[in-house]
Parts: C-alpha cells; structure tokens; sequence
C-alpha cells in the first residue's frame, strides 16, 4: 500500500506504538478489499456506534485504554449512538437491576472513556446524528469514518458523503489516524449499482417495510431504486425521514451501504442510470412482494397473541418532523376512538437536540398529554435486557424486529392499536 | 475427502466440527446474549437464523456466506475471542464483508493469546458441500479440507 511521508512516519513507529498498531490495522483491513492507499478522513466530525458500557465488552474498553494511554485519541470530535438507559421509560425493579447491575454496569466509565476520546458534546448521543439539530452533518463527497449501519447508510445515501460499514474501534481507528483505507464505497466504481429496484405498488411503501424487503434481497450491493420518486417528489424533510428509515432496514435486515433514489438522491439525480454497473439484477417490488416479505417475519413471542406491554416507535431515532407529525397522528386516533391516553405504554425515541428543540414547541404538551414518553434511549439496549426479551413489545422499526424480540407492524397498525382502535 | 482453496484473512491451522449458515450471520444477534451473559459456549441467539439459532458457536468451523447487520459487528467479533467464546475458526464462501474483517484483523493484531483462522473466498461449492458435523481442517495456507 502507497503512504505518505505522514503516514510512513506513523509506520516506523515514530508516532508511538499505538498509533503505529492503528495503521497496521487498517493496512490490513483496507488490503482484504484491495485498497491501495489511505485517504484523508474530511468530514468535521466522526460518529461512533459504541455508546453503551456493556460488561460484555469489556475488551473494548481495555483496548480503548491502551489508546488513552498513549494518547493516540481521536483527531476529529465525535458523535456516538444513543445511551443505553433513560429513567423516563418504563421498567420494573429487576429491569433495572439487571440494567444497572449485569449489563451497562459500566456506563459512566465508558462515557468517561469517550470524553477522552473526543466525544463532541454530552448531549452527542444519537443514532441520527446527521439531523440539523445534531450538526453532525457531513457534506457530498466528503470522507467519512464513521460507524452506526443506519448512519453510514444515510449519510452515502441521503448526503452523498463517502464511507464504508466500518466497525466499531475501526470507526474510531480512522479518526485517530486521520486517514482510511481507500476501498469500496469510498471510490466511484464501488458505488455503482449491480442491482435495479423497481416499486410498483399501488400506494406508497411503508419505510422500513419496504426496506426490508430490499436489504433481504440485495445483502451488501447497491441498489437503485427506481419507481420511489412517484411517492417521494422531492428531497424535502418528509423524504428524508423516509429514507431515514428505509435505509436503517436496509442496513440491518441485509448490509446496504448505499443506495440510489432515481430522480431524488444526490448521486442519482446527478447521474441517472450512468450509476448502474453491467449486468444489473433487477428486484421487482408491488404490494404482494411487500406482504409476502411482512408475513415472512418469525413471531418468536411466547404467547402469541399476548397484548402488547410496550411500544417503541424511533429506531432510527425519530426526526423532529415525524416527532410532530406522530404527535398529531395519535392524538386523532385517541379522538376517533373517544380516549384520552394512549392504551399500550409507548415510548417515542430521538436525538437529545431534537427533544429539545421539540421541548420548545407547543406539541411537547400535546405529546405528553396523550401519555406517550418521550426518550432518547436506544430501544435496543433496553430490549437487550432478557426480562425486556420476554415482554410482547410492538414497534414499527424493522431494525428493532430484526435483532430482537418486538414484533413488527405497520405505522397505521402501530397506531391504531396504541390508540385503541383496534387488535392487532 | 474434499479440498477447497481460499484467501487466507487471519492465519492459523485448526481442525474442528463444522458449522454451518447459509443465510448471513448476523453477529450482533448471534453473540450478543452468550457475551452477555457468560454463555461459554456462544449459543446463537440470531432468531432469524434457522441454521444457527439455538446452536453452539464457541469451537466450531462456522462456515458461512457472508455476515450481515450491525455495525458493531466487528467489535462483537473482538470481544468474542477475546473472552475465548470464538469460532475454531471462520470460512467464508464469498470473500468477506467489512465487518467480519474488522473484527478477523482486530483480533489478530491486538490479542496475542487468540487464535482464529479466517479464510474467505471458498466459492459456492464449499457452503453446498459442508454440513453441520464434517470434519474441518484449515491449513496455513488457506486450503480447507472437508471431511
């Protein structure tokens, strides 16, 4: 691999011995995808998926420290994914032990760890750090070493920054280096679509269904969607909160990286089908596709038709448009259905800037009013709890579906059944 | 006796019981509860996984297509062969994602007690062949022999 004098320097060790192990890690890690040299990380700020002090990882942590130690930290500040745990939602007593005792027993170390480290700000704690309100927002074709599968995805996607599905500690590695492995989606063939979507339903697909449905099929190639736009328009905030969410299930239901939206994404409205490689495979996606994948999804609830104990809506976190929107959507329904209060405890989930900014709106009141809490919880990590993995907990995120035991359902499903108005 | 040749991505030689997944191997829903919770065994926990749900991981040839999901599936890989709950070793019939080599070049390069050969690239043929139980042997260098 060609390096530069800066990088030659870190190699003979010049640079200390952590940093010297950091590059012969990512050396290693760009050689196996044919990188041939690094490239300089651009991007203001990096986003890390590892935001929870797990006993289980506490390898991290050591390594981590080995890091501090030598003071081989982060060049770049840095958002992080969402904190484990939030008061504010609703758990028993052993939940809550279990949380603070067995699992993120070592969450004030860990954020202590990642203060050191560079995190931005205490309050840098989202999965959706590229919302405004975050200002984690990198810029079209900028570098990127960032983490966070639904993070990288939008960012390719939505921003058309440039970066890999890197691991976490390879995430951070970028940024202490200042450089990545040139690889992948890093480059302008790795970008290029080997696979063509076409969305023939006959009304617009819901976000994380439909993503999916397209993860499943298209695993870690790019996709180009065509047919989306008709349901879309433009790139305004409603299409990006779509988005949001689609590519978080593309991301965790397959291993989407990118993916292009004719007529809406960046690259896509720049390129057309210049993006498209050879031989493309083509996916046709209409309204039987879409219930066909629906009803694939193993229930694995003991009791299957167990009432719901909780709801989680915002895995991705939700945006401030949605937070609004969903406040006006529920407090319909619980006037349709002649009630006052949500009927399933439910918990809505977004980034502490947009609480905030949310908090200085006249629908914080309104939201409250209907019951549902509002949280900047990863509803992973609380579902990660083996009491949680038992309760019948419903939600409209596919990622949430996907690695644990909530059960999948649509957004008018999800609504209807919090507000009464119907058994699921 | 059938021999298959692949890209060494983490040296090493091993012989163990073969694993196997046709579908990608979500790593975050498949390890986490076993490092949580002091399973030694590494019981898969991944739901979505017919092959693998509910089978144990730790020593085992897991052969696979490809991983998919998190993004913290690179460090959940670390962690596990860090606490010796890993794989015997890893054989991918595709070449391998971005993650799972994340986590094959962390453990090689910053545990110098753990061992777990990954070889990639062992073509279609392989993962139709291999069944849960043959015996595996990789070499060092990347050839893979299934019994």
């Amino acid at each position: 691999m060609q390096l530069n004098e800066e990088l030659q320097e870190v190699l003979e060790g010049k640079k200390g011995a952590a940093r010297q192990k950091v590059l012969k890690t990512m050396m290693r890690y760009g050689a196996l995808f044919g990188a041939e040299s690094m490239v300089r990380v651009s991007s203001q700020y990096n986003h890390l998926v590892t935001s929870f002090g797990l006993k289980a990882l506490a390898p991290v942590y050591s390594l981590l420290d080995q890091l501090i130690a030598e003071a081989a930290v982060s060049e770049q500040k840095f958002s992080a994914d969402p904190r484990p745990l939030d008061p504010n939602v609703p758990s028993s007593f052993l939940q809550n032990f279990i949380f603070n005792y067995f699992m993120y027993s070592k969450q004030e170390e860990y954020e202590k760890q990642l203060e050191k480290l560079g995190l931005l700000n205490k309050d840098a704690f989202t999965c959706t750090c590229y919302m405004d309100e975050v200002g984690n927002v990198p810029k079209e074709g900028e570098i990127l070493s960032w983490s966070e599968s639904s993070a990288v995805v939008y960012a390719n996607s939505v921003l058309g920054a440039r970066c890999n599905r890197n691991s976490g500690i390879i995430d951070l590695m970028g940024s202490i280096l200042g450089y990545v492995p040139c690889f992948g989606l890093l480059t302008d063939e790795g970008r290029k679509a080997t696979w063509i979507v076409e969305i023939r339903t006959t009304k617009k697909p819901e976000a994380q269904l439909l993503g999916s449905a397209v993860g499943m099929k298209v695993m870690e190639d790019v996709p180009y969607i065509v047919g989306l736009d008709r349901w879309l328009g433009t790139l305004d905030e409603d299409a990006k909160t779509y988005l949001k969410d689609f590519g978080a299930a593309t991301a965790s239901n397959g291993a989407v990286g990118l993916y292009h939206v004719e007529g809406i994404t960046p690259e896509a409205v720049q390129q057309g089908r210049g993006l498209l490689a050879e031989n493309v495979k083509t996916y046709v996606i209409d309204d039987a596709e879409l219930e066909r994948v629906y009803k694939s999804y193993p229930v694995i609830w003991k009791k299957k038709d167990a009432a719901p104990k909780l709801c989680f809506m915002g895995c991705p976190h939700m945006s401030f448009h949605q937070l609004v929107a969903w406040t006006e959507n529920v407090e319909q329904g619980l006037r349709k259905n002649g009630r006052k209060k949500v009927v399933i405890p439910t918990v809505f989930t977004a980034a502490p800037d947009v609480i905030k900014k949310f908090e200085q709106t006249e629908y914080a009141a309104r939201l409250k009013a209907t019951g549902v809490i509002l949280s900047y919880i990863c509803p992973l990590m609380y579902m990660n709890n083996p009491l949680s993995e038992k309760m019948p907990v419903i939600t409209s995120s596919n990622k949430l579906r996907t690695y644990t035991s909530a059960r999948y359902y649509t957004d008018e499903e999800i609504l209807a059944q919090i507000t009464g108005g119907a058994s699921k | 006796m059938k021999q298959y040749q692949g890209r060494v991505v983490a040296p090493g030689t091993v012989t163990a019981e073969a694993l196997v997944s046709h579908g990608g191997l979500n790593t975050l829903a498949s390890f986490q509860k076993a490092l949580q919770f002091g399973d030694k065994t590494a019981t898969c926990g991944d739901q979505n996984n017919p092959d693998l749900y509910g089978k144990q991981m730790a020593g085992k040839a897991l052969c696979l297509p490809r991983t998919i999901g998190s993004t913290t599936g690179g460090l959940v890989l670390y962690c596990a062969c860090s606490m010796h709950r890993q794989p015997a070793c890893m054989l991918f019939s595709e070449p391998i994602d971005s993650l799972a080599a994340a986590g094959a070049v962390l453990a090689d390069v910053w545990l110098e007690d753990v061992t777990m050969p990954v070889v990639d690239s062992l073509g279609e043929e392989f993962l139709s062949y291999v069944k849960d139980g043959m015996k595996i042997t990789v070499k060092e260098n990347g050839t893979v022999e299934v019994e």
